[in-house]
């Protein structure tokens, strides 16, 4: 009994310094703002859970890779996958490779302000990319009206928005703009700001929605966890299947789907131009930034931990802050991937 | 004891005798030399202050150095011709400042060009003619206006001027102007007539109020030797405002520096399309905007490289405006001061 009593005692003073231990703990990140919302949800219920701190500050993909490349961050976020050179940079300065895990998921729509034509309106990648190369310029244009029969499509100048701060929604668009128009990819190309053929520039989602709001005939892309919340009006976009997809949490997840079975291990994959039949086409993955070899074994660990949590139960949070989550067979080959991070 | 008296006498015999200017510096004894010095707390006192005084150069300087620094990237490969570059393509690495440049310029001077003659026409007013129970009130009422944060502008803005720019005043505009360059185009509301309005309306307290100081720094003698002359009250102030008129080029100047460096506001209602084009309803560009806009997410060297030379040069132009207009204002406070 006795033995009993100081065995449960022991056992009780180790859960205790275990905690004060694991209080101690502090994982730094920086990044894209685009994830901020569902990180900050996970740090917060993962640190109550585990006890692990989290600070993370959300300054923009540009900014977190950059912090990593510096190696003052234990983890950095990006809406944009790294290039070799960046990541040859990052191989070079702390000696370690970079595993990209994706997260969640988000799409680009497209909002319009075109009362006449009412709900649903219907783009195809040729009209898309027509409008923002500025060779579409009025509503009635014959290619818009082929694709909305019974649409009532005014006489009205298009007037384009588009984002003009640097950001990962700018980056998805252009890309997809590139893989569905060769004119596009010729004379504009992708990228977090690109030099816009037409339009008027907006700074973030909202100004790019005040754009569209203010001016009769607008179209712009805005975040679709943007469009939802506010509840903007949005164009159904024909996909590489040709069928007119709404977007949805669900149409993104297809998207990821499509892609699942011949995913890049390295899981640096634009999912633009899916080919799924439900698949949405503008969607994209964000990425969390780890360094494969890391010096401090107990952060490893606690990074894995979390990794696995986020990519099992915290794919739980997602929907409710308007991500969607990654597909079950994504996140599978993510697990599989995490256990590659070994610790130096 | 003597000794020590005479010490302390000495400063106060050169005070009481301070009238001669010319005098030759009296020879203070090494004794006393060295009782002045040996107050250690007004040496730590002396030396604090400078440091801090000169840490505010030393600021501005590594400033500069820094931006400099940080632009050689974008310096090196474009080297003057970045000043005269109209393209600005981050896909292509390709960049130039100049649409920037005439944005910023367009955007500063239209908004000039709608403030000053309220500014003045205020500050007159204030001056001049306004009872002092409604002097107070009003001047406090135009300070008042520069202490609203700019994002707030820039939200008053977007909903109600761009608007109403759009649906009245530019439609109105290009029908009644149409032969006028300047009002030609499709009216989005958003453009350089809008960031030069807002602009108009953040620079008008700074040019009102230095503005305002300026002509009562004027001394009454010379608007009573006016009145006294016969000359009307209009007459009057005519002369009052041609005194102080370098004192007014002033305020312009620091006014003008403050809508050069305006951001926020500007960035929400101008447009932000790189693109030089001759009407005031297309959108355009600013140095502080871009900046603002593109820092964050510019992930290549020679991008950022470029972006901290846009910085580099609006830091030269407004450090060039402020010490030009410092400079006429202590001009002419000073001719009045020796008067």
């Amino acid at each position: 009994m006795k033995s009993l009593t100081i065995a449960l005692l022991l056992l009780v003073a180790s859960l205790v310094a275990g905690e004060a231990a694991l209080a101690q703990m502090k994982l730094n990140g920086a990044g894209a703002t685009f994830p901020y919302v569902i990180y900050s949800k996970w740090f917060d219920i993962y640190s109550k859970k585990s006890g692990v701190e989290f600070n993370y500050q959300s300054i923009g993909s540009g900014g977190g890779i950059k912090q990593v490349t510096e190696g003052t961050v234990d983890f950095g976020a990006s809406d944009a996958f790294l290039t070799e050179a960046q990541m040859s940079a990052i191989k070079e300065k702390q000696g370690s490779d970079v595993v990209h895990i994706p997260t969640v998921m988000g799409a680009v729509v497209l909002s319009y302000n075109l009362p006449a034509a009412g709900k649903d309106l219907r783009l195809s990648p040729d009209v898309l990319a027509g409008i923002y190369l500025g060779q579409i310029t009025n509503w009635n244009d014959s290619k818009i009206a082929a694709i909305n029969p019974g649409k009532n499509l005014p006489d009205q100048a298009i007037i384009v928005a588009h984002r003009s701060d640097g950001s990962g929604t700018t980056n998805i668009f252009t890309d997809y703009l590139m893989k569905v128009s060769k004119l596009w990819a010729l004379s504009v190309g992708k990228g977090t700001s690109v030099n816009w053929p037409v339009g008027l520039g907006g700074k973030g989602n909202e100004g790019v929605a005040g754009l569209i709001k203010q001016s009769e005939g607008a179209i712009g892309y805005v975040e679709l966890a943007y469009a939802v919340q506010n509840n903007l009006p949005y164009a159904l976009l024909q996909n590489k299947s040709g069928n007119f997809v709404q977007a949805s949490f669900d149409a993104v997840s297809a998207a990821a789907a499509s892609f699942a079975d011949n995913m890049p291990s390295d899981f640096r994959l634009m999912i633009t131009d899916a080919g799924g039949k439900d698949a949405y086409p503008i969607s994209g993955f964000t990425w969390l930034l780890i360094y494969k070899d890391m010096k401090d074994k107990t952060k490893a660990q606690e990074i894995t931990k979390f990794l696995k949590w986020a990519m099992t139960d915290g794919q739980a949070y997602a929907k409710d802050l308007y991500y969607a989550p990654l597909p079950g067979a994504v996140a599978k080959l993510c697990l599989q991937k995490i256990d590659t991070i070994t610790i130096n | 004891m003597a000794d020590t008296l005479s010490s302390l006498a000495l400063p106060l015999g050169q005070n009481a005798g301070g009238g001669a200017e010319n005098a030759p510096p009296p020879d203070i004894p090494a004794e006393a030399k060295k009782r002045q010095n040996i107050n250690f707390g007004d040496l730590v006192f002396q030396g604090s202050t400078a440091f801090f005084a000169f840490l505010v150069f030393a600021l501005v300087f590594l400033m500069a150095y820094e931006m400099f620094k940080g632009s050689s990237l974008s310096i090196e490969k474009f080297g003057w011709s970045f000043l005269a570059r109209e393209i600005w393509d981050p896909v292509q690495e390709e960049y130039g400042a100049l649409v920037f440049i005439f944005g910023t310029i367009v955007s500063s001077v239209l908004a000039l060009i709608i403030a000053l003659p309220l500014s003045i026409g205020v500050a007159v007013f204030l001056s001049e003619l306004a009872p002092s129970w409604l002097e107070k009130p009003v001047s406090m009422l135009i300070e008042l206006l520069a202490a609203i944060p700019s994002i707030v502008y820039g939200l008053w803005g977007v909903f109600v001027l761009v608007p109403w720019l759009r649906i009245s005043v530019e439609p109105f505009l290009s029908k009644s102007l149409k032969f006028l360059p300047l009002f030609k185009g499709a009216p989005y509301g958003f453009g350089m007539l809008a960031a030069g309005i807002i602009l108009s309306i953040m620079v008008l307290p700074i040019i009102t109020s230095i503005s305002r100081d300026v002509l009562k720094a004027i001394p009454t003698m010379q608007r009573e030797a006016a009145l006294a002359l016969g000359a009307t009250r209009w007459e009057t102030t005519r002369i009052i405002l041609s005194d102080a008129r370098s004192g007014l080029l002033g305020a312009t100047l620091l006014g003008l520096g403050r809508a050069v460096g305006e951001t926020m506001a500007v960035t929400m209602v101008i447009g932000n399309r790189p693109e030089i084009s001759a009407s005031l309803f297309a959108p355009g560009y600013t140095m502080a905007s871009v900046i603002a806009n593109e820092f964050t997410e510019a992930t290549s060297d020679m991008y950022i490289s470029s972006l901290i030379e846009i910085a580099l040069i609006l830091f030269a132009v407004t450090v060039l405006l402020n010490a030009a207009a410092r400079l006429i204002v202590w001009s002419v406070t000073k001719k009045f001061k020796n008067a």
